[in-house]
């Protein structure tokens, strides 16, 4: 969902920087409570989206426990369900240098959509060890599930048409944090899903 | 992404295409480290080897990659093919993509063999060693490990060192580092180092002594024990006593320059076991390198759009 942005005419900010600010220290403390301050929690983000907001997650729930949370990054590409649908997107890493196993794995991404990509990194986790529970956390729900998959944790339900999409903007990647609703260009389709 | 859905040469890549198979290849090597080194990426693929030239590793190492990326792999076995019957190549390749053969991996003593059959087919296909021509993949784990090993190919000299006119390593591998803008010396016996090769933007060196000094990275390809008494050399012993690298040579190239050879290596004649074995060598790693980057090829050439 990032790379290219182009926000058309239509675009609608659905939430500003403040509003995702307050969604991500909601969900910090809920994992926090869920977890009993959880020694073995550790927070994994999906590439390309989920990166930057487990590294924000991850920063806050350090600042309120007083103690540093192992967070990693996972891609997904080799998981995937799609490869004969549409052209592979660039392979980025997966760069978890702590072991999963008996851990409380806490997968992050920014949009939860189909669901496809959340059931790619559980295989795709589960190649790399054996985690004692996974949950999930997205900053947007946006609906429209293809698989049996909800999340634990999540900053803002949105109810969308699937000829819409949704775009989470961030300061990491040069923008202003917002998020965006807009109608989707005919050739956008394959780049979203 | 991949523009073809074949791998015929490095010749028709951009910089831009080596350099995602390249990216791709470094994922992928992390996977080769984990407890479970497989992926689901290409199940239900078919991928088929038809070597026409013997050959061990390269096999071996596609075979390993497509396993790897749970393709189902068959080994064509042409001794044992309906090959020795007169079987001609097209309809023995369009018998094998009839089979269901999604990738064929092909190797042939005749330059031009997989782009006659990539033609042909609508299968996707892989030069793994035409003739005198080309061997792209050896090139680009080549390329894989250098910038594995020095953090970059830009700006790196390196030394080719040997039989260049017969080599498709070399061709291969002259045209992957120029792209990658490298500079290229070849170093040989001027039997064996041909002037036109000079055309390519590369510098030639008769001397051994002169060709590897102050160079980062130093190549050295296999003579063939054939060659000897053709005219090509005089003999090896010969060959070994101009051209051959032990620890003194090594010491004329930079400090922290690295020791390559795509094997199988002739110890004694163009190496000695003191240099293959040693510190400053990469050997081995090339060839767990070149599981990694024949991985991100079957896998970029899969989703390439045909």
């Amino acid at each position: 969902m990032r790379g290219k942005v182009f926000l058309c005419h239509m675009s609608k900010k659905l939430l500003d920087k403040k509003e995702i600010n307050r969604a991500l220290a909601r969900i910090s403390h809920e994992i926090i409570e869920r977890s009993k301050g959880g020694e073995d929690l550790c927070l994994v983000g999906i590439q390309r989206g989920g990166v930057y907001i487990a590294e924000r997650l991850a920063r806050k729930i350090s600042e309120a426990e007083k103690t540093e949370v192992p967070l990693g990054s996972l891609d997904i590409s080799f998981y995937r369900d799609d490869l004969r649908i549409r052209a592979q997107p660039v392979v980025s890493r997966t760069e978890i240098d702590f072991d999963v196993t008996g851990k409380n794995v806490i997968l992050v991404d920014d949009v939860l959509y189909t669901g496809r990509s959340i059931r790619a990194a559980m295989d795709a986790i589960f190649d790399i060890g054996r985690p004692s529970s996974v949950q999930l956390a997205v900053l947007i729900d946006r609906g429209h599930r293809d698989l049996p998959i909800r999340a634990d944790y999540v900053g803002k339900n949105i109810p969308t048409s699937m000829g819409e999409r949704v775009d989470v903007l961030l300061e990491e990647d040069g923008h202003e944090d917002s998020v965006q609703l807009s109608v989707k260009d005919a050739g956008a389709e394959d780049a979203e899903k | 992404m991949l523009k073809s859905k074949d791998l015929l040469g490095i010749k028709d890549l951009s910089t831009d295409e080596i350099n995602i198979i390249l990216d791709t290849a470094s994922s992928f090597k992390d996977v080769l480290k984990r407890d479970i080194k497989k992926v689901p990426t290409l199940r239900g693929r078919t991928v088929v080897n038809l070597f026409y030239e013997p050959s061990t590793r390269t096999r071996t190492s596609f075979e390993v990659a497509s396993k790897r990326l749970s393709t189902d792999v068959i080994n064509f076995s042409v001794s044992t093919s309906a090959v020795v019957k007169g079987e001609a190549i097209i309809d023995t390749a369009l018998t094998v993509q009839a089979l269901g053969a999604d990738i064929i991996i092909v190797r042939h003593a005749s330059s031009g063999v997989p782009h006659l059959l990539a033609r042909k087919l609508e299968a996707s296909v892989i030069n793994a060693g035409d003739g005198m021509n080309e061997h792209p993949t050896q090139a680009l784990l080549d390329a894989f490990t250098m910038k594995e090993k020095k953090g970059r190919i830009d700006g790196l000299k390196v030394a080719i060192v040997g039989d260049i006119a017969h080599s498709r390593v070399a061709k291969s591998n002259i045209y992957c580092l120029k792209k990658l803008g490298a500079s290229v010396r070849l170093v040989g016996p001027p039997t064996l180092v041909p002037d036109v090769i000079g055309q390519l933007g590369v510098d030639t060196y008769y001397d051994m002594n002169r060709g590897i000094k102050g160079v980062d990275v130093v190549m050295m390809l296999r003579i063939q024990r054939e060659r000897q008494g053709t005219g090509f050399i005089p003999s090896t012993d010969e060959y070994f006593k101009n051209w051959g690298l032990n620890t003194e040579r090594l010491a004329l190239a930079n400090d922290d320059a690295i020791v390559m050879h795509p094997g199988p290596m002739n110890r004694g004649i163009e190496i000695t076991s003191q240099v293959a074995d040693g510190a400053r060598s990469v050997i081995l790693e090339q060839v767990t390198n070149g599981i990694a980057v024949r991985m991100a090829v079957l896998y970029l050439l899969a989703g390439a759009r045909k």
